[in-house]
């Protein structure tokens, strides 16, 4: 049985030393046999397991991680969480996400510290301010909260903001969204990981899926470094590995993997509680609850599986941050790393059957799927135990790459991440 | 920062090039008889191998396009060349 986390355990283990806190989660050895097997142990495959567990009252149920848990994107990631997309497709999943990230700390029993500070999109030309409030019109049409600001509205936010008429990104005016935010990565994956053991998911960590097993042209499993494990139905959640392992399963995918790098700084005192995203310079940050300033921008133009990144986009990142804050050319940065991540030609997801009968994808989140984790593991659970769509991941369809309904969300919003 | 060859120009700062496609890949013809299919196989599947690639880059300064061979991982080039009949 897991024990609760609450106040007053805290305050009885306080007492008695902490001697008294059981391990999260199990590391059992891997059954010959499950129902359900998920490959990959970041968010959105512990969130599979979980709403199989939950929702569809699956027990026998395995996640399969090479590694450590969110030792992939999800604990490389910069944590936004925001759904200020352009087409109802997109809003209708990344605010069903939001919407579950409102209650997830108390339906996982586990702190994951979601501060919703709003995020702040800034314009800087006439031909930005059109676009800005194109795009808050869509997300009001669409349901979710957005309101378009003037300079004045923008530097309340942000008091630190270039206010300097000379500048070469003015401040024009600025999408906010007030719902949006930021949550701490590791507890999300950790708390999906606790929360799915607590209802007997084996969370399988250092076992790599080698090749899928194949019988009557269906998956019946997959085969791994500790052996071959069958399985009713297989979810794959591999992000930048996806095509590794669709090639392994006989297919190909719509995605190029590159790298996706982020920094952070000393910590230094409170002076931005919001996050700034520049749509001049592609660069965004945030101060973390640690004082650090985490900040990040756009991909490495290299198609890459190097999980580091190159010192190109790093200057461009950082020339970005100076010109959004000036103040900031006093930081010293001191940590930078990359993520591997999945990029399809219309910046959407892939979330559906794959060729091979009984493997099911969710991937192609590329830059942005840190927000949509609830999202991902309730829709891939869906498919996994029903065999069909949910509604809300219909579009997001392999077939959208024949029939050419793309959701073009790079054209829509114009947002990468 | 990398530098890759342009076969035209020689060693270049990376930034000076623009990743176009993976090598190989032959357009379908005739157009009539083209499914939506094939035509979506061409356009959006790839390999995105892991390791060893041949893709084609584009040297935006001098506006060639070009065949480079490199590696995903490690980011080492091994090979840089003209587009010819061997594509
Ligand atoms: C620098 C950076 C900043 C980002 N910022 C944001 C942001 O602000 N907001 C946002 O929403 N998103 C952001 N993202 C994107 C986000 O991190 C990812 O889209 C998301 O974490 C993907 O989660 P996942 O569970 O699909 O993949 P991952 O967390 O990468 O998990 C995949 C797992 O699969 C495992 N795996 C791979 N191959 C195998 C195998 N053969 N067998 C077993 N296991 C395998 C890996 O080890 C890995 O743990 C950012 C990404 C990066 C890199
Ligand atoms: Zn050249």
């Amino acid at each position: 049985m897991t024990r609760r986390y609450s106040a007053w355990t805290l305050a009885k283990e306080g007492l008695r030393g902490h001697g008294g806190w059981q391990q999260a989660w199990r590391s059992p050895e891997p059954k010959s046999a499950y129902d359900a097997v998920i490959i990959g142990g970041g968010g959105h495959g512990l969130a599979t397991a979980y709403y199989l567990a939950k929702n569809h009252g699956m027990r026998r149920v395995a996640v399969i991680e090479k590694a450590w848990l969110g030792g992939g994107n999800t604990g490389r990631n910069t944590t936004t969480i925001r759904s200020n997309y352009f087409y109802p497709e997109s809003v209708a999943l990344y605010d069903f996400a939001l919407k579950l990230y409102e209650g997830l700390g108390r339906e996982l029993n586990y702190n994951i510290m979601f501060s919703q500070r709003g995020v702040l999109t800034v314009a800087h030309s006439e031909g930005e301010m059109e676009i800005a409030s194109r795009t808050v019109n869509a997300m009001q049409i669409n349901g979710t909260d957005a309101e378009l600001l003037t300079p004045a509205q923008a530097f309340d936010k942000a008091p630190l903001l270039n206010r300097d008429p000379r500048a070469r990104y003015p401040v024009f005016g600025a999408v906010w969204q007030g719902r949006a935010g930021v949550a701490r990565h590791d507890a999300v994956a950790w708390g999906y990981a606790r929360a799915a053991d607590g209802l007997g998911v084996d969370i399988i960590q250092d076992c790599e899926v080698t090749d899928f097993l194949v019988e009557n042209g269906r998956c019946a499993g997959v085969e791994t470094t500790r052996g071959t494990i069958r399985a009713g139905t297989v979810g794959l959640a591999v992000a930048g590995h996806s095509s590794v392992l669709a090639a392994k399963a006989g297919f190909r995918l719509p995605i190029q993997s590159y790298s996706l790098q982020a920094m952070v700084s000393e910590p230094v005192k409170p002076c931005l509680d919001t996050v700034v995203l520049y749509m001049g310079t592609g660069t965004y940050l945030f101060q973390s609850d640690k004082g650090e300033i985490v900040v990040g921008g756009g991909l490495d133009r290299v198609p890459s599986y190097a999980q580091r990144g190159n010192p190109p986009m790093q200057r461009t990142v950082l020339s970005g941050m100076l010109e959004m804050f000036p103040s900031f050319g006093q930081l010293k940065m001191l940590r930078q790393w990359a993520g591997n991540v999945d990029v399809v030609p219309d910046s959407s997801p892939l979330i559906g059957p794959s060729p091979l009968a009984g493997l099911y994808l969710n991937c192609g989140w590329g830059t942005g799927g840190f927000k949509s984790i609830p999202a991902g593991g309730w829709l891939l659970a869906h498919l996994m135990a029903t065999g069909s769509h949910h509604a809300i991941s219909r579009p997001f369809d392999l077939d959208r790459f024949v029939t050419g309904r793309l959701v073009d969300e790079a054209a829509g919003s114009g947002i990468a991440h | 920062m990398q530098l890759f060859t342009c076969p035209f120009c020689g060693p270049r700062d990376e930034t000076e090039f623009q990743f176009a496609t993976e090598a190989g890949k032959t357009r379908p013809e005739p157009a009539a008889e083209v499914s939506a299919e094939r035509w979506a196989k061409y356009l959006y599947m790839k390999d995105n191998p892991k390791g060893p690639t041949r893709e084609i880059w584009l040297h935006v300064t001098c506006g060639e396009f070009f065949a480079l061979e490199r590696d995903t991982v490690s980011h080492a080039v091994t090979g840089s060349m003209a587009l010819g009949s061997d594509l």
